[in-house]
């Protein structure tokens, strides 16, 4: 929803992904090189290294997209 | 449908224990959920724009916002536990429990709610029917959605305990300080982003357990397999053991969940709970108001993916036998209602732990907006405005409309206390507003659908629905033998009794509304313009595209419906 200059719902979104995405990210990343003592079940599939990375690239791709003073019509 | 009067919930051993990641997760969502709210704050000037979010959102903000007001945490947790204890039979709440009703409320009667321009069900009552209908379903629905949040949150704080073993008193505090900040300021707009923001979490937080949990099990066959080795072969069939009582898990015959669940509960619930309509309500232009819940239902559809489906998997892959309140208490393992969390610590390393408790607190806290948003827009304009201050302006309305927000919130925190004190309270507040829900239904459809149903009728209708509702309720309680005939069956379950009690009262509703309606004296026609089937000028979507109209799209979920049914016959 947007309203005249008005931040969008999804710019919001898209900040959330993106903050959480990289958390997650650099989580996964650490425990790489770093792996836990009692690690979750599957860990060898490193779920929050490419889950992080989805979630990242698409808060920067709605961040971009709905970015406040994008010209939109 | 959690119990969480169970001591074990007290236990003082947490499921999951927090990293330094997981906590700054948490501590970002609610920084952002109030800053949303700061912002959005002028955006809120006006009542239109406080109670109805200025009428201008998109049918996806709408949808997603509309699905998701219902996507609570308390609802997310209780059905993993009854696909846990039920089976598979727990996902018709999601499909015929659902679609239908969302699909019908999308293209039956979001004409008639939007057209008449009313800001509320209970004011949609008022203008068809007149001030006691309102005044009757005004005041048991504040009342009702108040108690509720209250309940919510109590078994939010005492989830937070068990699962993370923070302070009760805390997590109450918390949650509802943040939700009146957020909904007070931003009003239904606030309410509304952040619902759409906690949708998206909710997904993001819980995908990956069903994900990982099909890799584990080896895949839907091995996983259907394993079901069968350790609970049953019929807990992975949605029609095939409902032909008598005995022949499923739940203790249910067919006729209850298409008559009871199908027709009555559920389109009850999605077409007059007005903490979902309003989200409807909230819509630019009527197709994006018809769209709305059809957009609702296409994801209503997916979400025993997330909810369903981590029940049944953990039937296979958990190591412990995962029992009822009664049992965990007794040898100190772990209830149903312990399902989701567990699966989530089981798979959820640091970060990703972090992002699905989040996902389980912005469930709870959009299920307490929702609740708070719609207790505030209610009292203001059908208590407050219809009878307190007949003459109260715009800027009046605001004000009330921000204080009544934050009463809520607080009578919401008295309930959760007295909840704490009284536990059997949540048992007797459930089955208040099941009272309420089907008979409801009755006395708005045809309000809607046919133009002889009078003030008198409705009125009379209405009141008759529910007190045979809590007749037949209080029969059973004092003479348990009833069951079999309000639920056609001694074995009838706690739900199947709900089903049949709500069929019971809503045809209760419609015979008395009927007689009475064609014993009294009908408005003239030219008040019932925009109100009701036949006196409303709906407009044609002739020379609108296919794929433009909301029909087509409301006939591919209804495919995909069907199509779901038949796959897990």
């Amino acid at each position: 929803m947007r309203r005249g200059d008005s931040i969008s719902i999804w710019f919001f979104i898209g900040v959330s992904l993106l903050v959480n995405g990289l958390l997650i990210l650099g989580a996964g990343i650490y425990e790489v090189f770093y792996p836990p003592q009692n690690p979750v079940v599957l860990f060898q599939l490193h779920a929050n290294v490419w889950w992080g990375a989805v979630l990242f690239f698409l808060g920067i791709v709605y961040c971009f997209h709905f970015a406040p003073g994008r010209q939109r019509r | 449908m959690i119990a969480m009067s169970s001591p074990a919930l007290l236990a003082p051993q947490r499921l999951v224990h927090l990293s330094a990641v997981d906590l700054t997760i948490i501590i970002f969502y609610f920084v952002l959920v109030l800053a949303i709210g700061f912002y959005l704050k002028e955006h809120a000037k006006t009542s239109e724009d406080y109670f109805m979010a200025g009428r201008e959102m998109t049918a996806w903000i709408a949808g997603l916002s509309f699905l998701s007001a219902n996507l609570g945490s308390l609802e997310l947790m209780g059905w993993a536990a009854a696909s846990y204890q039920y089976g598979i039979l727990a996902a018709h709440w999601y499909l015929i429990g659902a679609i239908p009703a969302m699909l019908f409320l999308g293209i039956v009667m979001m004409p008639f709610y939007y057209i008449s321009k009313t800001h509320s069900v209970p004011g949609y009552l008022k203008l068809r029917f007149g001030e006691s209908s309102r005044a009757l379903s005004a005041i048991s629905f504040a009342f009702m959605t108040v108690l509720m949040s209250g309940i919510n949150m109590y078994s939010m704080a005492l989830v937070m305990k068990v699962v993370l073993g923070w302070d009760i008193h805390f997590s109450i505090w918390i949650s509802s300080i943040t939700v009146a900040i957020y909904v007070a300021l931003g009003g239904l707009r606030s309410a509304i982003f952040n619902e759409v923001l906690q949708f998206i979490l909710i997904w993001a937080g819980s995908l990956l357990i069903p994900i990982l949990g099909l890799v584990e099990a080896g895949g839907w066959n091995n996983l259907k397999a394993k079901i069968a080795a350790n609970a049953s072969s019929e807990y992975t069939h949605l029609w095939s053991t409902l032909g008598s009582f005995d022949s499923n898990p739940m203790g249910i015959h067919w006729t209850g969940i298409v008559f009871g669940l199908g027709a009555v509960i559920s389109f009850g619930y999605w077409t007059t709970d007005f903490l979902v309509v309003q989200r409807v309500l909230s819509a630019k232009d009527l197709r994006a108001a018809k769209m709305a819940p059809v957009i609702g239902a296409a994801f209503k559809m997916f979400v025993p993916f997330i909810v369903i489906l981590p029940g049944l998997l953990a039937i296979a892959v958990l190591p412990i036998k995962l029992t009822g309140e009664s049992v965990a208490v007794a040898t100190g393992g772990h209830s149903y209602n312990e399902v989701l969390p567990l699966m989530l610590a089981r798979y959820c390393g640091p970060g990703l732990l972090g992002l699905g408790i989040t996902a389980l607190m912005a469930g709870f806290m959009s299920g307490m907006a929702g609740n708070v948003s719609a207790f505030s827009t209610v009292w203001t304009y059908d208590i407050y405005g219809a009878f307190l201050n007949k003459n109260a302006s715009d800027a009046q309305y605001v004000r009330m409309g921000r204080w009544s927000t934050v009463m809520g919130v607080l009578i919401s925190v008295g309930t959760a206390y007295l909840v704490m004190q009284f536990l059997s309270i949540m048992d007797y507040v459930q089955a208040l507003f099941s009272f309420f829900i089907a008979p409801l239904f009755g006395t708005v459809i045809l309000g809607m659908l046919w133009k002889r149903a009078t003030s008198a009728g409705a009125f009379w209708g209405l009141l008759a629905g529910i007190v045979s509702s809590i007749a037949m309720w209080v029969w059973v309680k004092l003479n348990p033998a009833a069951l079999a005939y309000v639920a056609l069956s001694s074995h009838a379950k706690d739900m199947a009794e709900n089903m049949y009690r709500a069929l019971w009262s809503w045809i209760v509703c419609v015979l008395v509304t009927v007689v009475v309606s064609l014993l009294t004296t009908p408005k003239p026609e030219a008040e019932l313009a925009g109100l009701v089937y036949g006196a409303t000028d709906i407009p044609s979507e002739h020379g609108v595209s296919l794929y433009q109209r909301p029909i087509f799209w409301a006939g591919v979920v209804a495919t995909g419906f069907v199509i779901a049914n038949i796959l897990f016959w």
